[in-house]
């Protein structure tokens, strides 16, 4: 369990940016990663500021913006805007640089920049964006991500899955497990909710290694973002 | 003050570069960089080296290779694989292996 308070605050000024798990300058031994999920962090970047130009390698690299829009530039050729309701993936493979920037001069973009190991090392780096329908998530798990180019939602280097569910007060719901063996990262987006039993509230995380499935229920309207990963890879 | 020696490989000059100046601005590391395999173990023989980061390029027979030299020269040499190839995990990689983790 995570709770959103105990995650670690980085304010740069133009970004701020917390952190679940170990990122940068902060390193906390008992927050390195779970499974194959090693980077969550939920970063507001101020108008018409951004990250400059950086590299990176084996390493899937998912955002998901909440409020505003982000626009893309990397070493590959890609040059893209993403907002609310599109999910963008990089995989860095042999190495890729880009930019990531808010393209409003004025208003915050917040977004969840997710990382996780890659399956196969020294991959082609690669870029894809997609927007997902918005009312395909409505008391629903909306898949947006998985290893499966031809499955729903992106695609990535690596056996997990990404849903999102928008839900009603009391509605109750079961995630069933793509895989037997890997856990399940439930992320808060608003709301709050009961996973397995466990209160979450707004940008609280819990991670769990369930048998076969994960029982939900909203206590009030709320939004959430369900990652399986892998233990093993 | 003794300084903890950690050699990066990696066959991307650029991110090579960079993770090696990431690592010096840290005044308790010194990075030393290796953009090939045979470069590698000419550092491991000449230098006294605490910590091997295998970046972009090293694949798992290279590692291997690597892993493997370095239990012959030091076992107490740490081998780890970098991943992300900047500064998002670069700190808290060293710092854990360097913790034990």
């Amino acid at each position: 369990m995570h709770p959103a308070a105990s995650r670690h605050y980085a304010d740069h000024g133009w970004l701020q940016s917390a952190q679940t798990f170990s990122f940068h300058g902060n390193y906390d031994p008992l927050r390195i990663q779970f499974g194959a999920l090693r980077v969550l962090n939920d970063d507001t970047v101020n108008g018409g500021k951004g990250f400059g130009r950086h590299p990176h390698d084996n390493m899937e690299i998912i955002s998901i913006p909440l409020e505003g829009t982000l626009e893309h530039q990397d070493s590959i050729g890609n040059v893209a805007v993403i907002r609310r309701g599109e999910i963008q993936v990089m995989s860095a493979g042999t190495g890729v640089y880009h930019t990531e920037f808010n393209k409003d001069p004025d208003e915050p973009v917040t977004f969840l920049q997710i990382w996780l190991y890659p399956k196969k090392l020294n991959v082609a780096p690669r870029y894809d964006q997609m927007e997902y329908a918005s009312g395909d998530r409505h008391n629903r798990f909306q898949q947006i991500l998985s290893p499966d180019p031809d499955d729903e939602g992106v695609w990535i280097n690596q056996d997990a899955w990404f849903h999102l569910a928008e839900l009603d007060e009391g509605f109750e719901t079961t995630y069933e497990l793509k895989t037997a063996g890997d856990g399940v990262y439930v992320f808060v987006i608003e709301g709050n909710v009961t996973v397995d039993g466990q209160l979450l509230s707004s940008r609280d995380g819990y991670g769990i290694w369930p048998d076969s499935e994960v029982s939900v229920k909203a206590l009030g309207k709320s939004s959430l973002l369900v990652i399986e990963v892998p233990d093993q890879w | 003050m003794s300084q903890t020696k950690i050699l990066a490989i990696a066959y991307h000059a650029e991110i090579l570069e960079t993770i090696i100046r990431l690592i010096n601005q840290n005044e308790s590391w010194h990075g030393i960089s290796a953009g090939s395999l045979e470069e590698a173990e000419e550092q491991l023989r000449l230098n006294s080296i605490d910590l091997v980061l295998l970046g972009v390029g090293v694949d798992e027979q290279a590692g291997a290779k690597i892993n493997a030299l370095c239990q012959f020269i030091d076992p107490r040499i740490v081998c780890l694989r970098h991943f992300g190839g900047g500064s998002g995990l670069l700190y808290s990689e060293i710092r854990h292996a360097l913790a034990g983790g």
